[in-house]
């Protein structure tokens, strides 16, 4: 397993408001480690906004604005633009939103500065539901999550993200866990890197939405990669698909540790089974190097 | 193309809108577009095209993300225009609150426009003044030369207090009528308008951040700091106005009394209305009848002195609203109402509901309304006319 060193100086400082044992914490703090001090972070109402903390204080050594919920990549826009037309063009503006802000309400705007390849890299950091106003179902909750506003579990899919941002035709879509630390360096360095939109989905177990224990956050991250619940995908151009995780375990192993679950039957098991080894061989099929998407 | 010379030229409102835009040399102008502001859109996107304005134009989605990439963009330390109408407006309207707090100085044209259902496309002001709790400075203009003019005061003045700024303009009446315009020289503008530098911004140089959570006590004193930049905008608006004035020699105050001397009824309206209402004021007084108008050219913050002090003496008002809050009737009429509460000889005020949905409202009727009206007794509700 990865050893979780941060050797880069942390733009995230301790003494933010995260819950103990939070993975949106942890993650964030080995992203923003590798953009740096000439960043900007646009951070709509979310977990995020809470760590990022009550004014005058501020846990994040970069300057952030926070706009309303749904209206981050609109923001990054007028943000970037403005840094454009001073000249600074080399300042990273990044989006740091939830699965509400990004999957729900912040959609609109999202798929049209996509479209107009705005240069920011959007983050959107996934825990499957409005965890910060006490985990209601978002569109990004999976099939049969129990959440606050789904008691008796979510009767529909989770909306595939990754798949709508690279029909966008973006250079860049991948998804990340901070549970494979040295996938997940790789990929905002790369994608750093890079110009135009950029949009990275990184999974992040929430110990009181999901009902993990206060140390299983690290291994929900991990299981999740390798139940192929969340396959580690890179996408360039929306056409060019890599997948950087292989899935080894049953989805079982994965349901187990999370209370969220533990109203399924059997039946609901294997039908989530059926599910993720469909959409696995889907995934196969887009990356498989004879038989990439035409464009 | 070349810079049209001193002497008029023929421009509609909306296209005066946008010289008034390109003169005042934004960096950042997210747009949308929507009847009957679109060719203020077009023309800027068309100088652009031309090299002719140096600004980063965002053809977003919504007027909603006009709005909020406006915000962040004016925060990082650059001045910021768009235009809208109507739906468009209301759209923004949460965005609206948001550029106020965020102390961002943005100017907008808004194109009155009726609000739907049901849907119409005609000259109404509700659009905008449903907006006039959101914090943000409107103006109201009668001209195509005003609404140029009053696009480049409303910098002057958003830029000092930090507080956005609307000028509305009334659909088709305004915006689409070709008018004799003069526009000013680049340099004219450039030395009435120094470049945009706010004493905070976005920037990783000096990291500061906003939007953070606050706590009441803070929230409390942040609306305080809000209310006392309002409080200084009539008297910056003035001057200003007074400063323009200098330049180029036009003024339009922020309250202006035409024809008031010796009144005995004043008519009171805002926005292409007061062309018409001129015209009336100059037939009734022709017919011996002693009636003058005020023309309230600043709505927010409204300024209540400047409105005493006109109608002091005044036995009669009658307002015109082109506009209509359902439940008290004319928002101009009730504004008006609380502004002069408690004054000593009060005029007394008849609210008429006049032009609502665009409805025409000539000269002579105009005449009649002011003949039926005055020496009835003064209600507190509007009445509808037509």
């Amino acid at each position: 397993m990865d050893r979780l060193e941060l050797h880069e100086a942390s733009m995230l400082c301790s003494g933010h408001a995260a819950c103990p044992g939070c993975i949106d914490a942890l993650s964030v703090r080995h992203v923003l480690a590798m953009l740096g001090p000439d960043t900007m972070a646009v951070i709509p109402p979310s977990c995020m906004a809470i760590i990022a903390g009550p004014q005058p204080h501020s846990s994040l050594k970069f300057p952030v604005y926070q706009p309303t919920l749904e209206a981050s990549a609109a923001a990054a826009s007028g943000l970037r633009r403005a840094l454009d037309a001073q000249g600074r063009r080399e300042t990273t503006v990044i989006v740091l939103a939830g699965d509400g802000g990004t999957y729900d309400i912040g959609f609109q705007c999202l798929s049209s500065a996509a479209e107009r390849n705005e240069n920011f890299i959007y983050f959107c950091l996934d825990n499957e539901g409005y965890m910060n106003t006490g985990a209601q179902k978002s569109s990004s909750t999976p099939h049969y999550a129990r959440t606050g506003s789904t008691p008796a579990g979510k009767t529909s899919r989770k909306k595939n993200m990754t798949e709508i941002m690279a029909a966008h035709g973006v250079p860049y879509v991948a998804t990340a866990s901070v549970g494979h630390l040295a996938d997940l360096r790789r990929k905002v360095l790369r994608a750093k890197a890079m110009r135009g939109t950029r949009f990275i989905t990184l999974l992040i177990p929430c110990l009181d939405g999901w009902g993990l224990a206060d140390d299983a956050g690290l291994a929900a991250a991990r299981l999740a990669v390798e139940t192929g619940a969340f396959p580690l995908v890179e996408i360039e151009d929306g056409r060019h698909y890599t997948v950087n995780s292989a899935k080894t375990r049953p989805i079982g192993d994965y349901l187990a540790l999370q209370r969220r679950y533990r109203h399924m039957d059997v039946e609901q098991v294997a039908a989530l089974q059926s599910e993720v080894d469909d959409a696995w061989a889907c995934l196969q099929r887009r990356a498989a190097p004879d038989n990439t998407v035409p464009a | 193309m070349n810079f049209p010379a001193a002497r008029p030229v023929l421009l509609t409102g909306n296209h005066a809108v946008a010289w008034a835009a390109r003169l005042a040399r934004p960096k950042v102008a997210p747009v949308y577009p929507i009847t009957p502001q679109t060719p203020v859109l077009e023309l800027l996107t068309e100088f652009q095209a031309r090299g002719e304005f140096d600004a980063e134009i965002i053809t977003v989605e919504s007027e909603h993300s006009v709005m909020s990439a406006c915000i962040p963009a004016s925060l990082a330390g650059v001045r910021v225009f768009t235009a809208t109408a109507s739906q468009g407006l209301l759209l923004m309207h949460e965005l609206l609150h948001y550029a106020a707090g965020a102390r961002a100085p943005i100017v907008m044209a808004n194109v009155n426009r009726t609000v739907a259902s049901p849907w119409a496309f005609w000259p109404d002001q509700t659009d905008s003044l449903a907006q006039r709790d959101t914090g943000w400075i409107q103006y109201y203009v009668e001209t195509a030369q005003e609404a140029l003019d009053t696009v480049l005061q409303a910098y002057r003045v958003a830029e000092q207090v930090l507080l956005p700024a609307m000028v509305n303009l009334d659909a088709f009446y305004v915006s689409h009528a070709l008018e004799p315009v003069v526009v000013p020289s680049q340099a004219l503008v450039d030395a009435y308008l120094p470049p945009f530098d706010p004493p905070h911004r976005l920037d990783t140089a000096h990291v500061e951040s906003w939007g953070n959570v606050v706590s009441q006590d803070m929230f409390y004193r942040h609306r305080q700091a809000a209310e006392q930049a309002m409080a200084r905008v009539p008297a910056l608006a003035a001057d200003a106005d007074r400063e323009w004035a200098e330049r180029c020699g036009r003024s339009w105050g922020v309250v202006e009394r035409y024809r008031c001397d010796g009144a005995t009824s004043v008519i009171v309206t805002m926005g292409s209305m007061c062309g018409t209402a001129r015209d009336a004021v100059d037939a009734m007084r022709d017919a011996g009848q002693a009636v003058g108008l005020v023309k309230l050219r600043l709505f927010r913050p409204l300024p209540v002195a400047a409105l005493r002090a006109a109608l002091a003496g005044v036995p009669e008002v009658v307002v015109l609203d082109r506009n209509h809050s359902p439940g008290i009737g004319g928002v101009l009429h009730q504004e008006l109402r609380a502004a002069l509460y408690g004054m000593p000889q009060a005029p007394r005020i008849h609210g008429l509901l006049a032009g609502v949905g665009g409805v025409n409202v000539p000269v002579d009727r105009i005449c009649s309304f002011v003949r039926d009206v005055v020496g009835t007794p003064a209600v507190p509700e509007s009445s509808w006319v037509r």
